[in-house]
């Protein structure tokens, strides 16, 4: 019985460029069997948002290390909401002060992975998530 | 009971496979067969394979048949001689300790103004500065894509009147300052000069180093603003401008530290950032430059990351490599210009935000790394490194670490202790000569700008930290209180930059642009950007490797000076380079 790949955005939004672990994601995700898009660097919440609807996509990993995660998270989550995608899964990895995290949740972020988390992890939460039956 | 012969195969299996060219001497052999033979039937070593962090295979014992062949008389020399194996002074840390150069910067200009006369006060020897990411960028503060990021990884620094500020009460002329900025370095640089020249320093005198490599951008940290060409017509235009009128500074920090961070392996570190070197010095040779007037000036940044010995050969073999590659390809006479000079700083990717303390241990186990390569300048990081940047506790004790090394330790009382030691000496070979690989193939493809167009360098280390992310998920590799030794522990007081800092700088921008003559700005800006257009285009049909933009073009430091004195700002600065130049954009690859 074929199953519907799950399908994720791996985006980098702010101004940072260290993509080190974007990708190392990116490509994880891949091995495990997901169809993986990555966005590439400097994507505003705008465009994270747009790329989600046109791809389609049932989760969206934001990779970010700059402390911007306060101003990104909560413009994207409410972009996501007019455009619709309640539904998809909002997992943001890693510089994260433990103080912000509660806040994170709140607006809708899935799940917040920081620094040391294998991508077995990962992986393990995104299938359990969307487990199709 | 233990019959020789039948242990022959686990023996091997249990060593990495021998060069066939190595013969050892009678006396290993028996060691082998009477000492080694029996003790592996005992009890066999842990591992199957043992390699360095980078992957590279380590053999259980180093002697003398590993250095067959090896002259000591050219490859090892003398300190202070080439090919500056042991180091580049006679004296080494004897005669002068290094600089200890802590990298600092948050908030506004005030913040880290205090931060930096609070390091000075504890000992430390220079400078070094961390700007925040729309400053790297090129963007004002109060540019709607700044939002959310000013101040946060570094000080937020709009236009020569946060300078002012951020020096202040700093004597320029006494304090070697390093700046970490790239795309946009000719117009820090020329607020830094702006700065100098008001205190009343001399530039013939003032010492510091701009990072200014646009090439690593484009291979690692990714923070670049226009394409490699442009970018490189900006550097060598830094260059002359350094020879001419700041003898002492150096206008590059030719950069291997971020390479490393975004996952390189030790040999991919040194063989990017030494064909980075030598691209520069292609490049600035093509516009005419003299190779021993401008290469002294050249220096070079290193990562200390966690793996002892390979770094250690690491820095050896690096000044080997730029010895032979200024003697032997551009014709170098000055033995300033055959001296590799460098700053370290450790391992930012090492450190683990679980049990965050133990990275005092780490930080300092790479410092001494650092120290034993013969480093000439180094930032040691702080413990806090994996969650923000630092507190005044932590960077205190990173500060210390250094004080340690030099004062207690007792490794500066020789200079290279390690020298001549069989597993110090072949590795050190080895990674010289997997470096050269990478430069010969890199050379094949037309130099660095042309790899980098087709994504060579990004693909090899995207490689090499998929590779190590796996050996980690797979406990092939142990991070401890990562994926071993895992313990629970309450989380670290960390600094927290609040969005009052955006809001301060958006004020000071708005009274700057109302003090200023705007008139002067739009006089300054429309100059510097018809010297910009004076560029010549290469010509379509020229294949971009072979297109030399360096050439026949107007310096466009003076006019940025010009600009930043008429207190243009930082973004606009940039913005009207980015209208003559373009953008760049990467082809994204995982």
């Amino acid at each position: 019985m074929p199953e519907k790949r799950i399908r994720v955005l791996i985006a980098k939004p702010g101004l940072d460029g260290h993509d080190r672990g974007a990708k190392v994601i990116a490509r994880a995700l891949r091995d495990a069997g997901m169809e993986v898009i990555y966005t590439g660097l400097r994507q505003t919440p705008e465009m994270i948002a747009s790329a989600a609807v046109q791809e389609d996509v049932d989760v969206i990993g934001l990779s970010i290390l700059s402390g911007a995660h306060n101003t990104i998270c909560p413009q994207l989550m409410k972009l996501l909401h007019e455009k619709g995608m309640d539904d998809v899964t909002v997992l943001v990895g890693g510089i994260i002060p433990e103080a912000d995290i509660p806040a994170l949740k709140q607006s809708g972020i899935a799940e917040i992975f920081l620094p040391g988390t294998s991508t077995q992890a990962i992986v393990d939460f995104i299938q359990q998530k969307h487990a199709k039956t | 009971m233990c019959d020789p012969t039948k242990l022959k195969t686990p023996i091997r299996m249990q060593t990495p496979a021998r060069d066939p060219a190595r013969d050892p001497s009678p006396e290993e052999k028996s060691w082998e067969s009477n000492t080694l033979g029996p003790a592996l039937a005992k009890s066999p070593e842990r591992q199957r394979e043992f390699t360095t962090i980078s992957g590279h295979p380590i053999r259980q014992l180093y002697t003398d048949a590993d250095l067959a062949g090896w002259d000591p008389k050219t490859q090892l020399a003398h300190p202070g001689e080439p090919p500056y194996t042991r180091g580049i002074h006679a004296t080494m840390h004897r005669g002068r300790l290094w600089t200890m150069r802590q990298f600092a910067g948050f908030g506004t200009a005030e913040d880290t103004n205090e931060r930096f006369r609070y390091l000075l006060a504890h000992g430390q020897t220079g400078l070094s500065t961390a700007f925040d990411l729309p400053t790297l960028m090129g963007y004002d503060s109060d540019h709607p894509l700044s939002e959310g990021e000013v101040g946060k990884c570094g000080v937020a620094i709009s236009s020569l009147a946060d300078m002012e500020v951020l020096f202040n009460q700093i004597p320029l002329a006494d304090v070697t300052t390093s700046m970490t900025i790239n795309s946009p370095a000719p117009v820090i640089w020329a607020m830094y000069l702006a700065v100098a020249e008001k205190q009343g320093a001399d530039w013939k005198t003032i010492s510091g180093t701009l990072q200014n490599d646009i090439l690593k951008e484009y291979i690692a940290q990714k923070e670049y603003i226009y394409p490699p060409e442009p970018s490189m017509r900006l550097v060598i235009d830094t260059f002359e401008f350094a020879v001419k009128h700041t003898p002492k500074f150096n206008p590059i920090s030719i950069s291997g530290y971020h390479i490393r961070e975004a996952g390189s392996t030790a040999i991919q570190e040194l063989a990017f950032t030494l064909r980075d070197g030598m691209e520069y010095v292609e490049w600035a040779l093509r516009r005419g430059m003299n190779i021993d007037g401008f290469a002294p000036q050249l220096s070079f940044f290193f990562n200390a990351h966690s793996d002892f010995f390979e770094e250690i050969a690491k820095y050896r073999a690096a000044r080997r490599i730029w010895y032979k590659a200024v003697t032997e390809r551009y014709g170098a006479k000055n033995p300033r210009t055959w001296a590799l000079r460098f700053h370290t700083q450790t391992a930012g990717c090492s450190l683990t935000a679980q049990q965050p303390f133990n990275n005092v241990v780490r930080t300092a186990l790479q410092a001494l790394s650092a120290v034993l390569g013969g480093t000439q300048s180094l930032h040691t990081n702080s413990l806090d490194e994996a969650w923000a940047l630092p507190t005044e506790f932590a960077a205190t004790i990173a500060l210390r670490t250094q004080q340690i090394i030099a004062h207690e330790t007792g490794v500066t009382n020789t200079v290279d202790p390690l020298g001549g030691s069989y597993f110090v000496e072949t590795l050190t070979n080895e990674v010289e000569a997997g470096a050269w690989d990478y430069i010969r193939k890199i050379d094949a493809m037309g130099g660095m700008v042309a790899a980098i167009e087709r994504s060579y360098p990004q693909r090899e280390i995207a490689e090499a930290s998929y590779r190590y992310q796996q050996a980690l998920d797979k406990k092939e590799k142990i991070m401890v209180g990562v994926n071993d030794f895992v313990s629970q522990e309450k989380p670290l007081e960390i600094l927290q930059i609040d969005e009052t800092v955006a809001h301060r700088q958006a004020a000071r921008l708005k009274k700057l642009r109302a003090d200023r003559s705007q008139s002067e700005v739009d006089r300054t800006l429309l100059a510097l950007k018809k010297a910009a257009e004076t560029h010549n285009k290469p010509s379509a049909s020229a294949k971009p490797s072979s297109a030399n933009g360096a050439l026949h073009h107007e310096n466009l430091m003076p006019h940025i000076y010009n600009a930043v004195k008429a207190y243009a700002t930082l973004g606009e600065i940039c913005d009207s380079l980015r209208t003559v130049f373009g953008i760049y954009e990467e082809t994204a690859i995982t």
